[in-house]
């Protein structure tokens, strides 16, 4: 997979990875750059060639990576929000939004409002039994890939609503990602949490994932 | 004595002296009539039209379980330029709440229909030539009134196929209430008990 370095520069993973830049090796390793294989010749010739690339007209824009590695890396830093804001915990969910905490700087500023576009439901508040199905309904509208966070005491467990009419946790109805803690939990908290998702994302078999849920037919293509 | 509680008390004489089976009591300066559900339609008329307590500031019920009757209808009355208060309560029984034979007031006061439709939501009570006596927060079809004393805190088990469901609340040892009228602070504080 070729990607232009500038944009992955920063990422300790990608700097790990030897760039093939010379004209004699570039045709056969980015003929498999997404095996195994090319990890053993870029790490034999790299050393050797590593002079080549400043010479090189491509100057280092071509780099090597995993497919798993570059869909995570691009999957986790446009997160497009749900906000699924029901309660109090909806205002720490506008705050953390606003320009003081600025969510923006992990790149999940873009709150989408049709669950069709949105990538991680952030499920802010108390979520009531009459109000379960929709929540529900709003998920199952969402595309995968799709991430949950259960934001606050109420939607992890129900928090101070022993009652009747309140759901006992999200993940009651929803597979639940990340769950955080507080009553409503600062915008820090929020961020933290969002990390984590991050964090999770990273570590995903992307790949795999999308050949398990694409037809049969649909891979040979 | 201030003119709000003076006026009170004359809204409620007047209304003993139009129905001679009703009861007053005062709290705290707020004056209560206590009347008969027979009663209730007139007396709620008499308020609106004579007395002219423009203003339903509420409708709710209490459930005195294991009392005969069991439960009471409460209105809060007033007039929207704040010069008098007066509540009115009646007792209901069970089978009457049941048969739906406390009368709306939704006609007197507009306000009163989505008051009623809370009661009869929450505790049960029907109210005859309600306009649209349904459900307001819970769901049409759920089976339970959840404010009666016998529903427990925790809720219980329902389902309505893509309407909604509900389940039981673990209570981890609770119910936590505070202690009203405590000594300390400490001990108000909210514990299981």
């Amino acid at each position: 997979m070729v990607f232009s370095q500038a944009r992955v520069r920063t990422r300790t993973r990608f700097r790990e990875i030897v760039m093939e830049t010379s004209k004699e090796t570039s045709a056969d390793t980015s003929a498999d750059a997404s095996g195994a294989s090319s990890f053993a010749t870029a790490d034999a010739a790299g050393a050797a060639l590593a002079h080549a690339s400043y010479d090189s007209k491509i100057e280092g824009n071509v780099i090597f990576t995993r497919v798993d590695a570059a869909i995570n890396w691009m999957r986790k830093n446009s997160l497009w929000p749900m906000p699924m804001g029901l309660a109090c915990c909806a205002i720490e969910l506008m705050a953390t939004a606003s320009s003081r905490f600025d969510i923006s700087r992990f790149g999940a500023e873009v709150m989408r409002f049709s669950p069709r576009q949105s990538d991680v439901m952030i499920v802010a508040g108390t979520v009531t039994y009459k109000m379960a199905l929709a929540v529900k309904r709003v998920w199952d509208q969402m595309p995968d890939p799709k991430w949950c966070i259960a934001m606050g005491a109420c939607a992890s467990s129900g928090g101070m609503y022993r009652s009747y009419a309140v759901l006992q946790g999200i993940d009651n109805l929803l597979p639940v990602d990340v769950y955080i803690s507080g009553c409503p939990p600062r915008p820090e908290a929020l961020i933290e949490g969002l990390m984590k998702l991050q964090a999770k994302i990273d570590g995903e078999e992307s790949t795999r994932d999308l050949k398990a849920a694409a037809p049969a037919d649909s891979i040979e293509a | 004595m201030t003119t709000l509680q003076t006026a009170g008390q004359e809204a409620a004489a007047k209304v003993l002296e139009k129905f001679t089976s009703a009861t007053r009591h005062e709290f705290r300066g707020e004056s209560t009539v206590t009347v008969k559900l027979e009663e209730l339609r007139a007396v709620m008329e008499f308020c609106r039209n004579v007395l002219k307590l423009n203003f339903l500031i509420d409708v709710s019920s209490v459930d005195n379980m294991g009392e005969e009757p069991r439960f009471m209808m409460v209105y809060e009355l007033a007039k929207v330029d704040d010069s008098v208060h007066l509540r009115v309560k009646a007792a209901v029984a069970e089978q009457q709440a049941d048969a739906g034979e406390v009368p709306t007031v939704s006609d007197l006061w507009a306000t009163a229909d989505w008051h009623e439709r809370e009661v009869y939501d929450m505790m049960g009570i029907r109210f005859s030539g309600h306009p649209d006596l349904r459900r307001i927060l819970m769901w049409e079809g759920y089976p339970y009134h959840p404010l009666r004393k016998e529903f427990p805190l925790a809720g219980r088990p329902s389902e309505m196929p893509d309407v909604a469901f509900t389940g039981e609340a673990p209570m981890a040892d609770g119910p936590f209430v505070t202690s009203a009228g405590s000594t300390s602070r400490v001990q108000g504080e909210p514990r299981a008990r």
